[in-house]
């Protein structure tokens, strides 16, 4: 069978098992379709979450960002589980003790407010659509490459997978097709790791290989190897890095604290059955993600030096299969400026910002761009996102592997954007309409509301998929920061501070995500060539400015609440309750 | 239980106030291994704790992007177990 059959073979399985899981899971009640019933077991609603909270960027993009930013993509690995801790610790048991459904109703019933409970649903709404649109994005990207349908048409496909399993199953449906997303998604990213850790340096395990030697009998440690190929031609050495110390910290911070904020990563611990279950299960869940995140150092480790070796003073005539069918994917371009025909990769940009390429063909057969040209000698372009997705065809590994990673890309993205919907839906349908604009609704009348607004927002984020807002991964930046300055102080503070009230929270609700949004947007949208460490906040970059957001907001609801009164008895009571599991009857 | 605890509620809002004072110190202990091995070991000491290796990873490099994510799950771990225990004690649990 062709490399392309395998591919079609492997994605259309894997969806008929999605629709297959959809159809046998459909959700009958509002309490099935917000929290499954509240009936998962930990172990399970721990795979879900990985999947749940392993997105397209986490499977298509870190391993290559890790790749190209070495020693300084570790925020990313460090910022994206250390939020299971304090999610574990600090959130988790107490939201499930409080058992409701969404986000907001907690924010809403402990400030008693429904200001309170508006301004959560905003905040949750930005946070999803801006996280949304970039894993439209990814399933556009799988479609074109791997299916060689157009990007918009593969986002409607998506689009069309999720609606089914979303709108029919709600949280039931989604628990289900995650774990099986999962599983699809972790041996689509261990199998070729596997087999690249055993070529390159002869343990098939990555997480030793890349602290192991390269197995060209020349007993260099891997790491060594690719700091001194690295330093040769101009770049930093991989276990240095280029960001100031401050800027990792608040960055890495920025992200825990965000990952722990996340909505639909938070709701998934409303699924399980008691307070007990909610910490377990924030366990597990890491468990199942660190086995992705420990292996994509390795996997950007290796397809660096692959990369280099292979790339570097190769003649673009004798370039790899895999090389040109990605420049057809624009994905990577040779800008041969010294017209030798041969591929000099150096550090820095071959030219002014993203290709842009003419039509035309050059001497050596290579897609002319006509971008200005950049200072130095680079003439590579390379884009993060291919060191996952071209890992197979650059190690040449078989044919099932390439279709297996592109039915993970998949799984991925589709198992977040579903995840990402579901709260948007529920945020509508429970917390505006039946505890806001419109108590009076019926359950059925509810779960239709619901199922239409998961529709509606299907809709959006297919647009934000084909019409792709700016860049995405600047974008990304907004979601952890905001969910960072905005939803994790006032839940943080709800639970651990009786004294807490709704002026409080809601005044450092509104500091922290104004401030953040601003910094942000300033920075990523309106002035994006200021955007420089000089003219940073204390050297922060927009990506950590939600630790500032959060510290405001910390600040703020401490001194509002310190002069307004305190809240009412029934919710100091509240307080009580929460931070005890239920107690057992007396002996 | 066979403790002979009574259900009076002053002993019972005392009950709830230690086993909250338990926990916070809990918390309290563990997070502060969890700043100590990713923003110390794999941030702030990681050029000191680069003198030394792993096989060929320099040890604060190692902090940074292995040796931080297995540490957060041995703090859940920890986490779990240790909040087991403290429930027992005081006759809590959700069963």
């Amino acid at each position: 069978m062709t490399t392309q059959a395998l591919i079609y073979l492997f994605v259309g399985l894997s969806f008929a098992l999605y629709i297959g899981i959809a159809l046998w899971s459909r959700a009958g009640s509002t309490s099935e379709f917000y929290v499954a019933g509240g009936h998962v077991g930990p172990a399970v609603n721990g795979m879900a979450t990985a999947a749940d909270w392993m997105s397209a960027a986490s499977f298509i993009s870190m391993a290559g960002l890790i790749a190209f930013l070495g020693y300084d993509g570790s925020v990313y690995l460090m910022g994206w589980t250390g939020g299971y801790v304090l999610l574990a610790l600090l959130l988790a048991p107490y939201l499930r003790k409080f058992g409701q459904f969404t986000v907001p109703d907690f924010i809403g019933t402990r400030y008693y407010s429904k200001t309170a409970r508006v301004v959560a649903v905003i905040c949750l709404i930005f946070i999803s659509f801006t996280y949304i649109a970039g894993q439209m994005r990814g399933v556009g990207i799988v479609f074109s490459r791997f299916l060689d349908v157009p990007v918009d048409l593969g986002v409607i496909a998506g689009m069309a997978i999720v609606f089914v399993y979303a709108v029919l199953g709600g949280m039931k449906g989604i628990t289900y097709t995650q774990v099986a997303q999962y599983c699809v998604m972790i041996f689509a990213y261990l199998v070729p790791a596997f087999f690249i850790s055993f070529l390159v340096t002869g343990n098939p395990i990555p997480q030793m290989g890349l602290g192991g030697t390269v197995a060209d009998g020349s007993g260099d440690f891997v790491l060594q190897r690719l700091d001194a190929t690295l330093t040769d031609l101009g770049f930093t050495a991989y276990t240095e890095g280029t960001k100031s110390t401050i800027d990792v910290f608040c960055i890495t911070m920025a992200l825990m604290v965000g990952t722990a904020g996340l909505p639909h990563v938070i709701v998934r611990f409303f699924t399980v059955p008691t307070a007990r279950d909610a910490r377990k299960s924030a366990g597990w869940a890491l468990v199942f993600i660190a086995l992705l995140y420990t292996t994509a150092p390795a996997v950007g480790g290796f397809a660096r030096l692959n990369f280099t070796e292979t790339v570097n003073e190769t003649a673009y005539a004798e370039a790899p299969g895999w090389f040109t069918s990605w420049e057809s994917n624009d994905l990577i371009a040779f800008n041969d400026r010294n017209g030798d025909g041969v591929m000099q990769y150096r550090s820095g940009a071959p030219f002014e910002g993203p290709p842009v390429f003419t039509g035309e063909t050059g001497e050596a057969g290579e897609r002319l761009v006509s971008n200005a040209p950049a200072e130095g000698e680079n003439e590579v372009y390379v884009d993060n996102d291919i060191m996952v997705l071209a890992n197979p065809e650059i190690a040449n590994l078989p044919g099932w592997v390439i279709a297996l990673v592109a039915a993970g890309g998949l799984a991925a993205a589709l198992s977040t954007a579903a995840g990402l919907l579901l709260v948007i839906s529920a945020a509508v349908s429970h917390d505006l309409l039946k505890q806001t604009f419109r108590p009076q609704i019926t359950e059925k009348g509810e779960l239709l509301a619901a199922r239409l607004a998961a529709t509606a927002a299907i809709v959006v984020a297919g647009l934000l998929g084909i019409y792709p807002p700016g860049f995405v991964a600047q974008v990304v930046a907004f979601a952890f920061g905001l969910a960072a300055a905005s939803l994790f102080p006032a839940i943080l503070l709800g639970i651990f501070s009786k004294r807490m009230n709704k002026e409080g929270a809601i005044a450092g609700m509104v500091t922290g995500l104004a401030f953040t949004f601003l910094y942000i947007a300033w920075f990523k949208l309106w002035m994006p060539q200021a955007n420089v460490a000089e003219n940073w906040l204390f050297g922060i970059s927009p990506e950590g400015i939600g630790v500032i957001g959060m510290l405001l907001n910390f600040a703020v609801a401490l001194a509002v609440s310190a002069v307004t009164k305190s809240p009412p008895v029934e919710i100091r009571r509240l307080v009580d309750d929460i931070r005890l599991p239920s107690v057992k009857a007396s002996s | 239980m066979g403790d002979n605890i009574s259900d009076t509620d002053a002993s019972t809002d005392e009950r709830a106030r230690d086993y909250w004072r338990a926990n916070v110190r809990l918390l309290a202990v563990l997070l502060a291994i969890w700043f100590i091995v990713s923003f110390g070991c794999g941030i702030l000491l990681r050029d000191f704790l680069d003198q030394w290796r792993i096989g060929g990873y320099p040890l604060g490099f190692w902090f940074a992007q292995q040796g931080s994510i297995y540490a957060f799950i041995a703090l859940i771990v920890i986490y779990v177990r240790r909040m087991r225990a403290i429930e027992r004690r005081f006759g809590l649990g959700d069963e």
